[in-house]
């Protein structure tokens, strides 16, 4: 039920980014998902994509520094309300998140949402328990 | 213990009565032979045969960089150009080089030096020597370069750069002994590492390295990555080249081989010799050289001596590793820092590479002094409050060590520029 995210070091100079797309475009890698945190000097990428070992040999290759970490996706309903039903459980199993980002990509008629948690399996049957989708690796790298 | 040359324990008492004699014989020499000498000397109020006792060296006026730069190329020479056999010189990236001459004789002693330090170093005819310093007119490369053919061991002069092709030599070749500077020897290491070896696909079992500080720990990190000893090698063109002191086995400090040179440690500031065991400035007064000797030459490298006996057997005195230098000292808010003290620092903290540089600047009327420290991929993490978490730690440990508050900038992976000779630790912006 985990997920595999790739996360970057980036300095803040420009074309930083553009090199680590352009690296993974020469391995054949395709981007499912990604978000920047950012502070005045550098930054931190993280990636979900399709080979996530191809990228990580890709990337380490030209010398990035780079880091897996395991997050979860979620399946949120598309409507009001939707991912604070998703919070709700989390909450209560006082599972602490440390960030979340979101798909491009819909699956089916609801949105896709990563979750960075500190307790990760404890947040996976929390939510279903609640009756939530937790989608496993596999299918998120090929959506 | 094995060394090269008797001379090395000579008892004390007879190592002092050569000394003596070599000194007598060359601050005589150099009042008859050099008008810069003649002059100096004669201010204080010197005459030939006036040495009595070591204890006049103190009497004798001092040599300096600037004094050689003053009397640029030949003027210090204390023989006639035609018994010159060879000349070196500095970079001169901070004014005019400064140039130094060696007989014949100067050269058998220079490579007898040398050869000393190697078999220090645990090295014999048997081992084949890798010199990655530079050859040319900087000393490195071809001081290593005689000594080890002195010693009869097989030479590699690959010089310095082209760090993969010094990999593949080193494998092909089977280099025993790596000589080069400390910053160097880890750029052949991650270069190593980078094109998929590790120290079981080389041989070196030990290393030399000199012509810059470097601190403890980083010669942890150099021994552990190649597999080899490494041991401090000391000396200066002014006064030699290398071969002026090295690490024996002990690894706790470095013999000045006596008979050649005689060291003194002054406070900086007044020129006082200051007593036994204590820190100043290294002073060096050649007593065994003909071409070119200085008399009390200022070094501007802080180190004490050592006077207990080593373990080891040799009689010679030893230095502390020199840590910094009285001209790469940074005065940041008024409080002295050297880039060894923060290498020390830096390389306390598990995971962080010992590629660094600092940077000063001077914002409004404050010295700011900015750490850039490389993130491995040990230490890198995804999360943006431990990254903060580990510039804190660092700017935390600086501060407890040195006293001064730094600024820590993270770095990605190869963008502080690699060494190929002498590092470049310190970026001065500041317009004083």
């Amino acid at each position: 039920m985990k997920v595999r995210q790739i996360s970057v070091f980036l300095e803040n100079k420009s074309g930083r980014l553009l090199e680590v797309c352009r690296c993974l475009a020469r391995a054949g890698v395709n981007i499912r998902a990604l978000s920047i945190a950012e502070t005045a000097d550098y930054g931190v990428l993280r990636l979900i994509v399709d080979q996530p070992d191809l990228a990580m040999d890709a990337l380490s290759r030209e010398l990035f520094t780079v880091s897996e970490t395991e997050v979860i996706a979620v399946e949120v309903p598309d409507r009001p309300g939707g991912l604070a039903e998703v919070l709700e459980p989390l909450h209560e199993a006082n599972v602490n998140i440390e960030y979340i980002y979101c798909f491009v990509e819909k699956s089916g008629e609801s949105a896709l949402v990563v979750f960075r948690v500190e307790q990760v399996d404890q947040a996976i049957s929390a939510l279903q328990r609640a009756g939530f989708t937790v989608l496993p690796g596999e299918k998120v790298y090929n959506i | 213990m094995s060394y090269f040359n008797p001379v090395e324990v000579l008892d004390r008492e007879r190592l002092e009565e050569l000394k003596l004699e070599r000194l007598r014989n060359t601050v005589d020499r150099l009042y008859q032979t050099v008008p810069f000498y003649r002059k100096k000397l004669d201010e204080v109020g010197y005459s030939p045969g006036d040495i009595r006792s070591l204890e006049d060296l103190r009497h004798l006026p001092f040599t300096t960089k600037d004094d050689l730069r003053e009397n640029y190329p030949f003027g210090l020479f204390a023989v006639p150009l035609r018994d010159i056999v060879r000349i070196h010189a500095s970079s001169g990236t901070t004014g005019k080089p400064t140039v130094v001459g060696y007989t014949s004789s100067d050269i058998r002693t220079w490579a007898d030096l040398v050869a000393r330090t190697i078999v220090a170093a645990g090295g014999t005819k048997e081992d084949i020597v890798h010199v990655a310093y530079g050859y040319g007119l900087f000393t490195g490369g071809l001081g290593l370069h005689y000594g080890a053919e002195l010693l009869g061991a097989t030479v590699l002069p690959v010089s310095g750069g082209n760090t993969k092709r010094q990999v593949r030599l080193m494998v092909d070749f089977g280099s025993t002994i790596l000589c080069c500077t400390p910053s160097y020897a880890l750029n052949i290491a991650e270069v190593m590492e980078e094109m998929g070896m590790g120290k079981e696909d080389i041989r070196l079992k030990a290393g030399i390295f000199g012509a810059e500080p470097w601190s403890g720990e980083m010669r942890r990190e150099i021994e552990e990555r190649l597999g080899l000893s490494a041991h401090d090698i000391y000396g200066l063109s002014e006064v030699v080249g290398p071969g002026v002191s090295i690490e024996c086995e002990e690894k706790n400090g470095l013999h000045i081989f006596e008979d050649c040179f005689i060291p003194e440690i002054i406070d900086p500031s007044t020129g006082e010799v200051l007593p036994p065991g204590q820190k100043g400035e290294l002073v060096f007064t050649n007593i065994n050289k003909e071409g070119m000797a200085l008399l009390r030459y200022r070094t501007r490298d802080i180190s004490r001596l050592i006077p207990e006996p080593c373990p080891c057997g040799r009689t010679h005195v030893r230095m502390e590793r020199v840590t910094g230098r009285t001209d790469d000292m940074l005065i940041i808010r008024g409080v002295n820092v050297f880039p060894s003290q923060v290498e020390a620092v830096l390389m306390q903290i598990p995971g962080l590479s010992p590629h660094y540089q600092l940077v000063v600047d001077r914002v409004g009327s404050l010295d700011v002094l900015e750490v850039q420290v490389e993130v491995s991929p040990q230490i890198f993490s995804d999360e943006i409050k431990e990254l903060e978490a580990l510039q804190r730690r660092i700017a935390d440990e600086i501060q407890s060590y040195l006293g001064i508050g730094v600024k820590v900038r993270l770095m990605e992976p190869r963008s502080i520029q690699r060494s190929e000779g002498k590092a470049v630790r310190v970026i001065d912006k500041r317009r004083i």
